[in-house]
């Protein structure tokens, strides 16, 4: 964070240019990202961000928890994709373990994965249109948004902040009714994003605001290491859910949506197609949801079911041990990385043996996504850097962490 | 799925393309490779890192042309202290590579991969931010998450969870 103190990152040049500071409390710049900006009339000339604004030492914190007591700290880093970051640092550690989690677990962690998809979509849609001035937007995804909270509510007693994947399975098994209400919601889903689409996609104001604004190429955003639609809407097929699946994503059928302009409408389609991509998966984990159990067959680090805790003498016992001391890790180190909404999503976990981890990195999207807008801004006008930031649709809780 | 042994054998590894690749080009540079839980980590000789992975990025057979990662891990208080740890992974073949150097405490100093994949701007001056590793050719490395004023790095082991009071 370079403080005001000192001498101005963007240094001003000649006499026709000045340094213009936006945010940290702009409201289009999503949260309390700061962009300074030297621009010579309305061209912007150069830019850099600046961030630090929400560091919370989440890496920090998780050396010193427990394994699962590291789990609600996932939840905080992204808050639009909750189950995303949970799924993610959970697949880690049972890769240290080498655990095998049961089918129904993980065609339930897809199902929440997509349905987390559709809720960080759905923010970004409305926020995204809000900053480009289409109100309207908005308050249609804002209401199906809703109706996602009230599912994650259903499954996990919370809104936005579910902790609801466990090392080794998921907490409970959902409750009676929620299999229903997805379906019901993946059923009339597909019309609400014609809505928006009506809105949206053919508009001639929409278009001029975002087409052919905010470019990127391919070679620049593989060079800046972006993932995600940032990626994909500039013409790059890589998808990890189809290229390195993992949580039994190969099973199911999607399509990756990729358009090759690399400007802020092509990232605009990109993820309006992805909306109904992960509807069509909610659809197939509905149908092929397998039955069983929902946790792993692993006593020292999956918490036995309360019945068998007050009948079952070792139960107590393995009971009290993971909550008192915890479980240990064998010795090794893991990358795991999922496809957020937002991009590749990685949990780097080092394990020296003990209860804790030894180290846990968190590889954010937005982090290396935040680095292409220099790349989008520099040479166009000011106006546009509101439609570049909402493109790549940045939270800033993750960039920090 | 039990956890099968590590390999840790250099030539059980050679078929791997990123290992055939470094070790045809300089025997020296490889300190070590590891296989792990499907994993492959090498260990590399600190001077050689942006060499070789200028070499891994235009590799015609499997060209690990995407960074996706940087960190650092902090293994006081043994020396060498400091391990940068780099995750490559190739687009076009979805294969993945960790490649590490170590740094003693004395000179923890490592050359800017910059030059070769700009994306490592910022996740190197998160590592300087947070440990205090320097990388030498980095064009602005300042701290990124921190205050400007910040004394001391957070995530070094001898820093206290609760901060210094």
């Amino acid at each position: 964070m370079a403080s005001f103190t000192q001498t101005p990152v963007v240094e001003p040049g000649q006499d026709r240019t000045m340094v213009l500071n936006m945010g940290p409390q702009h409201p289009s710049t999503h949260g309390v990202l700061r962009v300074l900006l030297e621009i010579d009339g309305e061209t912007v000339v150069r830019m850099m961000a600046d961030i630090g604004y929400l560091h919370t030492g989440i890496e920090k914190t998780c050396e010193a928890k427990f394994y699962q007591q590291v789990v609600p700290l996932t939840d905080r880093i992204d808050y639009l994709c909750p189950m995303t970051n949970n799924l993610c640092y959970v697949l880690a550690v049972e890769k240290l373990l080498g655990l095998e989690i049961p089918p129904k677990a993980q065609w339930l962690r897809v199902l929440l994965n997509e349905l987390t998809r559709i809720n960080s979509h759905l923010v970004w849609l409305g926020t995204h249109a809000l900053d480009l001035g289409a109100m309207t937007v908005f308050l249609y995804c804002f209401r199906e948004r809703e109706e996602v909270l009230k599912m994650f509510e259903m499954v996990s007693g919370q809104r936005m902040m579910t902790s609801y994947f466990r090392v080794g399975g998921i907490a409970l098994e959902p409750p009676l009714g929620f299999f229903d209400r997805v379906r019901d919601f993946a059923g009339y889903f597909p019309e609400k994003v014609d809505e928006y689409e009506n809105l949206l996609t053919g508009n001639p104001i929409w278009k001029m605001r975002t087409k052919g604004v905010a470019r990127m190429t391919a070679e620049d955003a593989i060079a800046l290491g972006a993932t995600g639609p940032t990626l994909r809407g500039s013409g790059v097929d890589f998808d990890l859910r189809r290229d390195i699946p993992y949580s039994s994503y190969e099973k199911f059928q999607f399509k990756v949506p990729v358009s090759p302009d690399g400007d802020v409408y092509a990232r605009y389609l990109c993820r309006v197609q992805e909306l109904r991509e992960s509807i069509g998966i909610v659809r197939q984990a509905l149908d092929g949801m397998p039955e069983g159990p929902i946790k792993a067959d692993a006593p020292q680090v999956v918490l036995p079911e309360r019945e068998k805790m007050k009948t079952e003498m070792e139960a107590l016992i393995h009971h009290f041990k993971i909550i008192t001391e915890g479980f240990s890790v064998p010795v090794g180190e893991v990358y795991q990385a999922v496809e957020s909404p937002r991009g590749e999503m990685g949990y780097y976990i080092v394990s020296d043996g003990t209860a804790k981890p030894y180290r846990v990195h968190i590889r954010s999207a937005c982090f290396a996504n935040l680095q292409t807008l220099p790349t989008m801004c520099e040479g166009r006008l000011l106006a546009d850097v509101v439609a570049a930031i909402g493109s790549i649709d940045i939270v800033l809780g993750e960039i920090d962490r | 799925m039990p956890l099968s042994p590590a390999i840790t054998d250099l030539e059980q590894l050679k078929n791997h393309p990123a290992v055939a690749r470094l070790v045809s080009w300089n025997p020296a540079a490889v300190e070590r490779a590891r296989f792990d839980r499907d994993e492959l980590t090498i260990h590399l000789e600190r001077g050689s890192l942006l060499e070789a992975c200028a070499l891994l990025k235009d590799d015609p057979a499997c060209p690990f042309n995407f960074l996706s990662d940087v960190t650092c891990v902090d293994w006081y208080p043994a020396e060498p202290r400091f391990e940068v740890v780099y995750h490559l992974l190739s687009i076009a073949k979805k294969e993945r590579v960790r490649l590490k150097v170590r740094l003693d405490s004395g000179s923890p100093v490592v050359e800017s991969l910059t030059s070769v994949w700009p994306g490592a701007n910022y996740f190197e001056r998160e590592i300087f931010d947070l440990f205090g590793v320097r990388f030498s050719g980095h064009p602005y490395l300042r701290r990124i998450l921190m205050p400007e004023d910040w004394e001391g790095h957070p995530l070094r082991k001898d820093y206290p969870v609760e901060g210094y009071r």
